[in-house]
């Protein structure tokens, strides 16, 4: 048992000493009662990522970790970018799937009565994309602007305003994306895909403000106590889970994978020819994400300029999107010195604390917006970046609860009525794409998000702003 | 002989499938897959032909299924059987021709994100062939 191998350091902080091939220990950043129910799996996860070339400080474990492929999910290493490595399994399949936060000028009161008729309207104009396509059309020269050019490109063309650009991490555009580095098949997979919330753990949420806990941060958000506020999480759709098993494949073909502990641990150093490539169509999967909220974004704005015509000053803005599968160059202090690395996140948020170039300037005293999903039907939460996250965690923070009930577990058990009828009951209204759908993404086949925010926010790898009740969900 | 077989993952789809051959189980792994989709009747009103190589016997059954993610998210394609296969085993090639529908007219289970190497593996038992492959949705 890997497990057993655990060492307390101190509170919600543990070791998982180094061994065989690992270059540096884990870090398990867990609470005592979540320790009791930790998959050994995913602790094997922490080894592997720990065997990589160039790992720096120690191979992370995130409040929110389960099993993933190469990396757990919640799993956060950096690389030296002389001796470092990229890997696609520590990005992940759906690359940049990612949350956007919106803000309104409505107010819970406004909204309630008229639940059923938002979950209606939005369902019909998001569409998931399941096999029905977008109602956005694009031709393959233009696709090539969106992943090069990102939000910008996409609000010239009307969609957005240019102060949304703002609010969004990177500027809603990840510098060195090549369209030339992503495949045929990879443009062919995305190119009717914009627009679309995609299915899985995928969704749109109506929700307010239920709870301030930060008075001060709160109101550089420009969050306030019963405020509606829309969550959109969702990512690159086919074009980014092609892009990632377009580079396993040729990085098995140039470096092999025998002497890698996980196959989906597949890599090339980050300044040869396909570490840089596979980082410039990571780079354009990204912005295919972030052009992908935008476009949602916009039609958010209409649909809800028709439900509520009598709200003439109706505004909706950007709080912040924030990239949950990420590979990203940032400076941090190691050993004393400020170094640039190559941070990857596999389910992880970035956190980065106040005074950060990288951060909005309207946020820049503050830290980042760090927006955390729950599970359909119960609480997200907004929290703030801290500097203990760029000296802990390299700059990061869990993303979401983490499941720990199987899909088909969860599908036995569950049953989707009840849960549509459960959640009406609680004043949540919810329109999915299938029955199957409510089921595996129940709140009871995921972690507490309660708890996994308590312990980011006791270790001060973010801080806790809001907490947000969802009204209306539609899911993919 | 059962062809495939759902195990417990916690965040995605795992599965085996069996086959007497080694041709078998590459078809079986595909019919597992087309149950992940969608578990009921598909109509036969469109077929596509599917031509893969791979560099070992775990990469070919990766680029295998992935043909069919490629044809699900690009044709809006719902494949549903093997009208015919060919398993070229010495050079790894598969050749096969499948059938199905279009997804809008059917209300489709699950969306796949891509195929893994997680756990994956394909070995003979005895007199017959097992394989294991873990979806990402």
């Amino acid at each position: 048992m890997i497990k057993e191998k655990l060492k307390k350091i101190e509170e919600n902080v543990y070791e998982l000493p180094k061994e065989e091939n690992m270059l540096v220990p884990g870090r398990i950043f867990f609470s005592k009662k979540m320790i009791e129910t930790i998959e050994e799996d995913s602790l094997k996860q922490v080894q592997n990522v720990a065997k990589l070339p160039g790992i720096l400080k120690y191979s992370i474990g995130l409040p929110d970790m389960h099993v993933g492929y190469g990396f757990p999910i919640g799993g956060v290493a950096a690389f030296d970018l002389d001796q470092g490595v990229i890997t696609p399994g520590g990005v992940g399949y759906d690359i940049d799937c990612s949350v956007r936060l919106l803000k309104t000028n409505l107010k819970k009161e406004d909204i309630t009565k008229d639940n059923e008729k938002i979950a209606k309207a939005l369902f019909k104009k998001i569409p998931s994309g399941l096999g029905k396509g977008s109602r956005f059309n694009i031709s393959r020269q233009e696709l090539k602007k969106v992943l090069e050019k990102g939000v910008n490109y996409i609000i010239e063309k009307g969609y957005g305003k240019k102060e949304d650009l703002l609010y969004l991490e990177e500027g809603g555009c990840i510098p060195g994306a090549e369209a030339s580095k992503v495949s045929s098949k990879a443009i062919k997979r995305g190119i009717g895909q914009l627009g679309t919330l995609g299915s899985g753990n995928h969704f749109l949420e109506v929700g307010y403000v239920e709870e301030i806990y930060n008075k001060e941060v709160a109101s550089v958000f420009g969050l306030e106590k019963n405020q509606v506020t829309i969550l959109i999480h969702c990512g690159s759709r086919g074009l980014g889970h092609q892009i990632a098993s377009d580079y396993i494949k040729l990085m098995e073909e140039e470096y092999g994978f025998k002497n890698l502990p996980d196959r989906e641990l597949i890599n090339a150093p980050i300044k040869s020819r396909l570490g840089r490539d596979y980082y410039s169509a990571m780079a354009a999967a990204a912005n295919f994400a972030f052009v992908n909220k935008q476009i949602i974004t916009h039609w958010i704005r209409e649909e809800m300029k028709e439900l509520f015509p009598e709200k003439k000053d109706l505004e909706i803005k950007v709080v912040y999107e924030v990239c949950h599968n990420i590979a990203k160059f940032e400076k941090y202090n190691i050993d004393g010195k400020e170094k640039t690395v190559c941070v990857h996140r596999k389910g992880a948020t970035r956190s980065l604390g106040p005074g950060r170039i990288e951060i909005p300037e309207a946020y820049r005293a503050v830290g980042q917006p760090v927006l955390i999903p729950g599970t359909m039907g119960t609480a997200s939460y907004v929290l703030v970046g801290t500097k203990k996250a760029e000296e802990l965690t390299f700059g990061s923070t869990v993303h979401g609860a983490g499941r720990v009930m199987s899909r088909s577990s969860a599908l036995r058990n569950i049953r989707g009525e009840k849960i549509k009828k459960d959640l009406k009951n609680k004043g949540i209204e919810i329109e999915a794409g299938s029955w199957k759908s409510f089921s595996e993404e129940s709140p009871n086949a995921y972690k507490d998000i309660d708890e996994v925010v308590k312990v980011v926010d006791e270790l001060g790898i973010s801080k806790k702003v809001a907490k947000l009740i969802p009204l209306v969900v539609i899911k993919g | 002989m059962k062809k495939f077989q759902f195990l417990e993952h916690t965040a995605d789809i795992k599965f085996r499938a069996f086959g007497k051959t080694l041709s078998d189980l590459y078809k079986n792994n595909a019919l597992a897959l087309f149950e992940v989709f969608y578990d009921k009747n598909v109509k036969g009103k469109e077929n596509y032909n599917i031509n893969v190589k791979g560099k070992d016997y775990e990469s070919l059954l990766y680029n295998f299924l992935e043909e069919f993610l490629f044809l699900f998210d690009s044709k809006n394609f719902l494949p549903s059987k093997i009208i015919s296969f060919k398993l070229d085993e010495k050079k790894l090639k598969i050749t096969a021709e499948v059938s199905g529908d279009q997804i809008k007219n059917y209300n489709v289970n699950t969306h796949v994100k891509a195929v893994t190497y997680n756990e994956m593996f394909i070995k003979k038992q005895r007199s017959s062939w097992i394989s294991q492959v873990v979806l990402d949705i």
